[in-house]
């Protein structure tokens, strides 16, 4: 089909391997679709969509399957992390690019990138050893907590939020600063009013990237959460992630209950598919944070 | 004749290499002055040494003085300096934003007025530049649009938005249409009266055409500054000369 009759033989032949190469990657996402939801979407059926979903009570061996709790830890705990990322990703990723003399910028931004080759585990048993007696003591409640996880999932997205940001940042030509700087604008004014907004969208879809990351983590984020099924009230509250909730039973889980965590994975899909693919969501970022941002500055 | 602008042993290093060496001209009140050359003569690096553009290369320092009015620009705080000396490049480049916001910029960061007095202030620099019966149904959409001629207008006309006594030119006509550039020849005839401008060009009958006094620079020295006519009648010297009957260049 994609081989056309006046190609060279040699033409024909590497269109086949690059064909074969590029489907074979997309088809094994596609078999890892088709097998989650075959696996997981019997028992959501079973037991009730609404039922799945809003039900606060996750009791395996009574028969309840509801994984409200779960996905009110996975939003507190990603909103956490986002809220401490953001700022820190990209006011360093604008410090490295506008501000810093490029010797720093150069050995930096190589140090950041690092953090991202570091195994989540050694971020989960730093959270554990340090972060967690640290919230104990100082701020009450069993210490792993939302607060926790917010912390050690914030640092680790920030390679991911730094790297992209200071490529797009790069990428905005020198001349708009130049022509803002020649307009009479300050340094930071120009930043603000022209780079900034130059470079929105590849920002923006750093912390998208940074977002899918903080959704999926597991291991660090199963060692200093405290793993208790319930909804948070307060961000010293422990808490389960629906990643984490696989993980955990997953390895004695059978019947139900283990169709019932192919479901925890289905809407887990669900939710990793509306952040990668909704456009909604830039225009959301752009009202939430940008907006308002520009009414405290200028 | 006023002196606006004086340039006194001014010398520009970008790290170990020499740009400009032992500059010294004077730039009379309300004259449009030429500076031509060969590429790499350093016309540019003058043109943003009087706005400290220059500013912006890490590597960059800079020997002797140049004044505005008599005061160092190195005493000037960048900010005020650039409101009093705009600019406009060779490559029109307007913010990716709005025709009416691209105008309103430069005012709106110096704290000028209100909306009435903004939309006054719009429609007067889009008339000073040729632009304003061209765009004025269509002041919200984005200057992106606009093809390269109207683009370098919008400049143009986003530098005299902010009042400026100068307004440097830094090739402006370089990537232009015939039409375009005179149309932007024919506003500075009229908008001499108001400011003094400095236009840097590669085109030596522009700079013919359009200016009152010329400067010649060659390999980072001050050639030659003259009034137009003696430079393009009778230059003295002569390096000027085959420069200007395209011997090379």
């Amino acid at each position: 089909m994609f081989v056309k009759d006046n190609m060279s033989t040699k033409d024909k032949l590497i269109t086949c391997v690059i064909y074969t190469v590029a489907f074979s990657a997309i088809s094994i996402l596609l078999l890892i679709t088709i097998f989650i939801f075959r696996k997981g979407a019997p028992l959501i059926f079973k037991i009730g969509i609404p039922n799945f979903i809003m039900n606060k009570t996750w009791a395996p061996l009574g028969s309840q399957y509801g994984i409200f709790s779960m996905i009110m830890g996975t939003i507190w705990i990603t909103a956490g992390a986002m809220i401490i990322g953001i700022p820190l990703g990209v006011s360093c990723s604008i410090y490295l690019v506008e501000y810093a003399p490029l010797i720093i910028r150069k050995i930096l931004k190589p140090i950041i990138e690092l953090l991202a080759g570091i195994p989540s585990v050694v971020y989960g048993f730093i959270g554990v050893v340090m972060l967690a007696p640290f919230i104990r003591i100082h701020m009450g409640g069993p210490g792993l907590s939302v607060l926790a996880g917010s912390i050690i999932l914030g640092i680790m997205i920030l390679p991911t939020i730094v790297g992209i940001s200071i490529d797009t940042l790069q990428a905005v030509p020198n001349s708009y600063r130049e022509g803002a700087l020649a307009l009479g604008a300050t340094k930071w004014q120009s930043i603000y009013k022209v780079v900034l907004p130059a470079a929105r969208n590849g920002i923006i879809a750093s912390i998208i990237l940074g977002m899918g990351r903080a959704i999926g983590e597991t291991m660090a984020v199963i060692m200093v959460t405290g793993n208790s099924a319930n909804v948070p009230h307060s961000i010293l509250d422990p808490v389960r992630t629906l990643t984490s909730n696989i993980a955990l039973e997953m390895g004695y889980a059978t019947g139900d209950h283990q169709q019932a965590l192919f479901s925890t994975g289905i809407v887990l899909f669900i939710f990793i598919m509306i952040i990668n693919t909704n456009h909604l969501l830039k225009i959301y970022f752009y009202y939430l944070l940008y907006l308002p941002l520009q009414f405290f500055v200028l | 004749m006023n002196i606006k602008i004086s340039a006194n042993n001014l010398s520009a290093y970008f790290g170990k290499k020499n740009t400009l060496k032992n500059i010294n001209l004077n730039v009379y009140c309300n004259e449009i002055m030429a500076i031509i050359g060969p590429a790499g003569s350093g016309k540019t690096t003058f043109l943003r040494s009087i706005n400290r553009l220059n500013d912006l290369s890490n590597d960059f320092s800079y020997k002797g003085n140049l004044l505005l009015d008599g005061e160092d620009v190195y005493n000037i705080k960048p900010e005020i300096l650039r409101r009093r000396v705009g600019m406009v490049f060779a490559m029109p480049r307007p913010l990716p934003r709005s025709i009416y916001e691209n105008i309103v910029y430069g005012p709106k960061l110096a704290g000028t007025a209100s909306k009435s007095d903004l939309n006054a202030l719009v429609e007067k620099s889009l008339k000073s530049a040729f632009l304003w019966d061209e765009v004025k149904d269509r002041l919200n959409t984005s200057a992106m649009k606009l093809s390269g001629g109207q683009q370098q207008r919008l400049c143009i006309a986003r530098t005299l938005a902010l009042r400026p006594e100068v307004i440097l030119l830094d090739e402006p006509c370089s990537g232009l249409d015939p039409i375009s550039t005179a149309k932007i020849e024919e506003a500075m005839q009229i908008l001499k009266k108001e400011y003094t401008f400095i236009i840097v060009t590669n085109n030596t009958k522009q700079a013919a055409r359009v200016s009152d006094n010329v400067a010649f620079f060659l390999m980072g020295e001050l050639i030659e500054y003259n009034s137009a006519q003696n430079i393009f009648t009778i230059p003295e010297d002569k390096r000027t000369d085959d420069y200007i009957s395209g011997r090379f260049g």
